[in-house]
């Protein structure tokens, strides 16, 4: 029980910053004309605010199926690696049922608070973690959803901009810090502005739009500043 | 039924990479290539989704530019998530009364 609520106390200002992320999503969902019961559902089943993002974004925008998957995978597979790190420290003794309960609350968030422990992750740390970032996010998302409904058009109107300016809080940071940061970003808004505004380009699906400039830059990174080795 | 099929294969692309390393992965991944483009993918897909679609995301684009320049300036600063958010908000507002 103590790891439990050890886990609970590390979760709060997860809490908090999921509640305004996910009330964001909500807003942009209500926004779009999307139904507050189906923003809710992409909260339940996807649990992260880039890759249902997309989600939603895509499926907007009448993207197929296979473009929507592979999207959505792609910004996900960070998770891959973080579930790799966290997988050492978890006790082989867990067993596979709460490995896979686990495994449904792994967000960047609850992944840094984890391979912060000093000492090895029970599933009753995790389950500290994952319950109340869980909750958070399918309250923010309701109250994002609800409160578009009740707002006046032109307050609705200005909300459609939060969820991007989420975003450029979270990567900004990122791009003062490196320099092959800053060019990996650079590039990814070359391909993104060409995607809008060059012609014939502008044509390509919605999906395609996103892997394609998400994944020429990160594979530049990859390429010609290939991280330190920990 | 769309709508049920999009949310079955968000849920699985979501769930499969963060369950299948906990189930059966013991070894830590050793591709410095793999972790590098890992690494940067989050950075590139969120710059490549925000810009230019921002613009647009007010129905005042002028307003909504002027908001963007200065979430930039502001997340420069390293202001906390949170904030940005209801700033972001209250400024395309305001600014729509004007421009």
């Amino acid at each position: 029980m103590t790891s439990f609520f050890n886990g609970v106390r590390k979760s709060i200002p997860i809490v908090i910053g999921y509640i305004a992320a996910s009330f964001a999503f909500g807003v942009f969902c209500c926004t779009n004309g999307v139904t507050p019961l189906v923003s809710i559902l992409f909260s339940i089943t996807n649990l992260t605010s880039a890759g249902q993002f997309a989600g939603v974004k895509l499926m907007l925008e009448a993207a197929s199926l296979i473009e929507i998957g592979v999207t959505v995978l792609i910004i996900n597979l960070r998770y891959f690696l973080m579930s790799v790190s966290l997988s050492q420290r978890l006790d082989s003794s867990i067993p596979t049922w709460k490995r896979m309960l686990i495994g449904y609350g792994v967000t960047d968030e609850a992944f840094s608070v984890a391979i912060n422990e000093t000492e090895n992750v029970t599933p009753a740390f995790m389950a500290g973690i994952i319950i109340p970032e869980t909750i958070a996010w399918l309250l923010g998302t309701t109250l994002g959803a609800f409160a578009s409904t009740v707002l006046p058009a032109n307050v609705l109107n200005a909300c459609g901009i939060a969820l991007y300016a989420m975003f450029i809080a979270i990567f900004m940071p990122n791009f003062v810090q490196s320099t092959p940061m800053k060019i990996v970003i650079i590039i990814a808004l070359v391909f993104s502005f060409s995607f809008e505004y060059v012609p014939v380009v502008n044509q390509c699906p919605a999906g395609l739009k996103i892997i394609i400039g998400t994944v020429v830059a990160a594979l530049i990174g990859a390429i010609f500043f290939p991280i330190k080795e920990d | 039924m769309t709508l049920v099929y999009i949310l079955i294969i968000t849920f699985l692309v979501s769930y499969i990479p963060r369950v299948l390393p906990l189930v059966l992965i013991r070894k830590p991944i050793k591709s410095r290539f793999i972790k590098s483009f890992i690494y940067y993918v989050p950075s590139a897909v969120l710059a490549t989704m925000t810009f230019p679609a921002i613009f647009y995301s007010t129905g005042n684009q002028m307003a909504a530019m002027i908001t963007s320049a200065i979430v930039v300036v502001l997340s420069f600063f390293k202001v906390p998530a949170e904030a940005i958010i209801v700033i972001s908000i209250v400024l395309a507002f305001v600014l729509s009364l004007f421009v």
